[in-house]
């Protein structure tokens, strides 16, 4: 820990600041605040106050102790000496005066001179050596288990705990129980058949063994061989759920998962419907816009198909050939009405040419037709009239009536 | 209740049909599917969503107890009131 003064400096902080604040982290942590914790005793001293101070030593660790009078008359603890096994109960807190971290013991269990702790031991050792805490043995368990087989007793608060935990994660399950002691001489043995008829019965998807929390005696039927033995014979996956989170018994290591309490036990045997609930919503917006996707998709290519249809349409063609077809039509007429017009204009001149070369002007100027009445020939020559023959004379402006003189 | 690919849908556990909603939502991922057939898989998969919800909505946690009837020595499960 560095604490920086305003220029970036570090700056030492007091001895009394760290103490306070190491006490105050071992303080708020709730396991170290309420824990068992096992050894040998050593450099045990008793003070005329009637406080005992103590040393607990395992392997190459070891812890210091104070077990206050008013601690030992309440729980009457026995006279505690130097190589005894025991089992003790109480907070981790930090001692300013001395600078170490101690345990304040509120009460103590003697394993005899280690008796059951050594037993314990040895089963233990011998279970480890035999291979049934081998990971490879673990089995995986169901991720749906639809029958879940449960080994407790069913006066239990752990049955109620797990099944109301069962209740809000997975209501989709069938519970089976098989119903077992506890706690006591028969404990072990019924734990173990419980174990075996619900293998025997053969529904169950998941076993959970296990009970609340209670003394290390309580817990005792879970560190001895017939359950251990009974628990790695299973053919059903189980899992162990026994007392507290600090309690491990033998159970917890043969197990195929340890959960730290029964509620985790029954946590860790079934998925939440919850998510699977979040799953399905999901998935509804996944087939929604799948399905968006896809008619959205189909609308565009829709609507590129009619673009490329107009492109190509006929009835472009149509249109232009119809506009061509205008404009031939128009040139058609403005020529026409060219032609027509220079027609006239030549019609008008022969017109004219032809009036000038019309007999009548001829007449005109003082010249006659004479025509014989018989066949109204023309008469251009004597030879052709004969005498008192009728004639009549075209002059300008009309005919006169004649005839030639009789001889 | 609407059958789904020959079975009605109300004999499906929860897990059959969550897996068919499954199905529908990879069949929907092909593009090429004609557009009836895809809406028909919406439809379906819409369905099977709503009965997966329905199936979670009344699920009722069943208790039993195993016993042995010391009798012919056979195993029996009863329903296990607390």
């Amino acid at each position: 820990m560095q604490f920086l003064d305003s220029f970036g400096v570090p700056s030492a902080i007091s001895v009394s600041v760290l103490s306070l604040y190491l006490k105050e982290l071992l303080e708020t942590n709730d396991i170290l605040q309420n824990v068992w914790v096992h050894g040998e005793v050593s450099n045990c001293k008793t003070y005329p106050s009637g406080h005992c101070y103590f040393t607990l030593k395992e392997g190459d660790a070891q812890l210091s102790c104070v077990f206050f009078k008013h601690a030992r008359q309440r729980t009457s603890a026995p006279e505690l000496r130097n190589g005894i096994a025991l089992a003790v109960n109480g907070r981790v807190s930090f001692y300013e005066r001395d600078g170490k971290m101690q345990l304040y013991v509120e009460s103590v269990m003697l394993l005899g001179e280690g008796a059951l702790f050594r037993r314990f031991e040895q089963l233990k050792a011998s279970l480890e050596a035999e291979g049934l805490f081998d990971v490879e043995r673990k089995r995986p368990l169901p991720p749906a288990p639809s029958v879940i087989g449960i080994v407790t007793s069913s006066q239990a608060a752990a049955l109620r705990d797990m099944l109301r935990v069962l209740r809000s994660r997975y209501p989709l399950a069938r519970v089976i129980l098989s119903p077992a002691l506890v706690q006591g001489a028969e404990a072990p043995a019924s734990i173990a058949n419980a174990l075996d008829l619900l293998n025997e019965h053969g529904e169950a998807d998941v076993v959970i063994v296990g009970r609340g929390g209670g003394s290390i005696e309580e817990l005792w039927a879970f560190n001895e061989e017939i359950v251990a033995r009974a628990i790695a014979r299973s053919r059903i996956p189980i899992i162990s759920g026994v007392g507290h989170e600090t309690d491990f018994t033998i159970a917890d290591f043969v197990a195929d998962y340890r959960a730290s309490t029964p509620t985790a036990a029954a946590t860790a045997a079934v998925p939440d419907i919850n998510d699977w609930r979040n799953d399905i919503l999901a998935k509804q917006q996944q087939l929604a816009v799948l399905i968006q996707d896809r008619l959205s998709d189909l609308k565009e290519r829709l609507e590129r198909a009619e673009y490329d249809l107009q492109r190509v349409s006929p009835q472009k063609i149509v249109i232009q050939r119809r506009l061509q077809l205008d404009d031939y039509t128009e040139r058609l007429q403005t020529n026409m009405q060219h032609i027509i017009s220079l027609q006239a204009e030549r019609l008008r001149g022969v017109a004219l040419q032809l009036h000038s070369l019309s007999p009548l002007l001829t007449i005109a100027r003082g010249y006659a037709v004479v025509r014989r009445d018989v066949d109204q020939k023309v008469i251009t020559s004597v030879q052709q009239i004969q005498p008192g023959e009728r004639l009549t004379i075209q002059v300008q402006d009309g005919h006169i009536p004649a005839q030639v003189q009789p001889t | 209740m609407k059958d789904v690919k020959g079975r009605k849908m109300d004999t499906l556990s929860f897990e059959e049909a969550f897996e068919r909603l499954e199905a529908s939502i990879t069949a929907l991922q092909d593009g090429k599917m004609p557009l009836d057939q895809a809406l028909q898989y919406y439809q379906e998969g819409m369905q099977l969503a709503q009965y997966c919800n329905g199936l979670l909505q009344k699920a009722e946690l069943s208790v039993q107890q195993l016993s042995v009837d010391t009798g012919n020595d056979t195993l029996s499960v009863l329903p296990l009131d607390l």
